[in-house]
């Protein structure tokens, strides 16, 4: 057998036995750009995700909601940062992928290209689209790649909170007075089916579902796991004494789910070309900022690069900072 | 043996012809506005008793911003009283090309584990 066959089975031995591929392991070409695809997609939906949401900051309507939003915020930076590094150790570098997100040439979900109109968007993004997100996101824990797998189990505690908080909103909304009920169901309306594209292309359409569930990236089709979201909501949207926008919704006794409506994938298609109603807002924000930092992040280099040269004998100063004097975080025991 | 834990030389930058295609490093640096902030790994001590343990991996242009930059990634719900940062390519990591020879001496010596031993009926031990 040659090298690369061997290297080849080894590499299908252990996808069989269900551990986890490391990121020194030999792995297919294909398995590592399709992961590299799905990774940094995924990383940079959490950094334009902050947009729709940072919209809201200053507009919260309490000190208690500002400080939940700010930190939900904060915590999609994290999410962002996890991921991209986990995408790192497959051999492309950050600046790359930065570059492909500005330059258009990497996708995010499209969801995030929705505008949020009033408060109440802040309830709907956190119960719909982060509900949405947990279910494509727990599965992934048990992804064959390591590295990927074991952010997402750091993205999934912490996105938990993020579900709560927005169901929270929808609540004290939905029983407030009736235009804050009205508000709230406005919003749900303008909500249910995007999140449900979230999900992706309908199994008879989704080019990749079935190479990535045979390398047990994926655990479940895009059509199970938005049936399981769907399934989910309807009994949390009655609590919420509020209606999901679909007259087709209906318990299938037979099937043991709700069936529900067409989703107009055109929609989906259409947003992800780029023609949703802020794509053009969202990557030039993304831009703006990243440019803005532009400075601070020359700044600090500066700092280290002179921080690094050998200390100029001081005889005032004989401690001087320099590479040998760092600021050591602890002895290493 | 090699150095770098995760991130292999070869696969870095443009020059891997896996990745060439997904963009220009080049460009990326100028967008950037400066040389790429060194790669740190991080380790968090979860509480007192217990070793580091590895939870990923930052960018940062220096020692002192990776701590800063580890406390607010991986620390914001109190996950840790003890942060370490370790620049990647201070890391010498064994190679999985290499696994089974340099692995392979402690396999045949079950004699290390208490199991191997057999105990007569009744001792109590």
């Amino acid at each position: 057998m040659d090298a690369e066959a061997d290297l080849q089975q080894h590499f299908d031995e252990l996808i069989e036995a269900d551990v986890r591929i490391e990121p020194r392991d030999w792995m297919p070409e294909a398995y590592r750009k399709t992961l590299i695809r799905q990774i940094a997609q995924h990383a940079h939906s959490e950094i334009i995700g902050m947009q729709p949401e940072g919209n809201w900051i200053t507009r919260a309507p309490s000190l208690r909601r500002k400080a939940i939003l700010m930190a939900k915020v904060q915590d999609e930076a994290g999410h962002g940062q996890y991921l991209y590094s986990a995408a790192e150790t497959l051999g492309i570098s950050r600046e790359q992928m930065l570059h492909l997100l500005h330059a258009g040439k990497h996708k995010y979900s499209s969801i995030f290209n929705y505008p949020t109109l009033s408060w109440a968007d802040m309830g709907s993004i956190g119960w719909l689209v982060d509900g949405a997100a947990i279910m494509n996101q727990v599965p992934l824990c048990r992804c064959s790649y390591g590295p990927y797998a074991r952010a997402m189990i750091r993205v999934c505690k912490e996105e938990s909170f993020h579900q709560r908080q927005g169901y929270e909103i929808l609540y004290t909304l939905s029983h407030g007075t009736p235009e804050q009920k009205a508000m709230a169901q406005e919003s749900v309306d303008r909500w249910w089916w995007p999140s449900l594209m979230m999900f992706g292309p309908p199994d008879s359409e989704s080019s990749h579902t079935e190479q990535s569930m045979a390398w047990k990236i994926k655990r479940h089709t895009n059509d199970e796991l938005r049936q399981k979201f769907v399934d989910m909501c309807v009994q949390q949207a009655e609590v919420l004494g509020l209606t999901l926008p679909d007259p087709d919704l209906a318990w299938n006794e037979e099937r043991g789910h709700y069936d529900f409506g067409e989703i107009d994938w055109d929609e989906l298609y259409r947003v992800i070309k780029g023609n949703g109603p802020c794509n053009k807002q969202r990557l030039d924000l993304r831009v703006a900022a990243h440019d803005n930092g532009r400075w601070v992040r020359e700044a600090a280099s500066a700092y280290a690069a002179k921080r690094d040269k050998p200390a100029t004998p001081d005889r005032d100063n004989p401690a001087t900072p320099g590479r040998d004097n760092p600021a050591t975080p602890e002895r290493v025991a | 043996m090699s150095t770098s834990a995760d991130w292999p030389a070869r696969r870095q930058g443009s020059e891997d012809p896996s990745v060439a295609d997904e963009g220009d490093d080049a460009q990326a640096r100028r967008d950037r506005g400066a040389e790429p902030w060194a790669l740190f790994e991080v380790f968090v001590r979860a509480r007192r008793g217990l070793s580091h343990n590895h939870v990923g991996s930052l960018h940062a242009p220096d020692p002192t911003m990776a701590l800063q930059n580890a406390r607010d990634l991986y620390t914001r719900r109190q996950e840790g009283v003890s942060i370490w940062v370790v620049r990647s390519t201070d890391i010498t990591a064994s190679s999985p090309d290499e696994k089974d020879a340099f692995f392979e001496p402690a396999a045949d010596k079950i004699y290390r584990h208490p199991t191997f031993y057999d105990v007569p009926d009744g001792v109590q031990m």
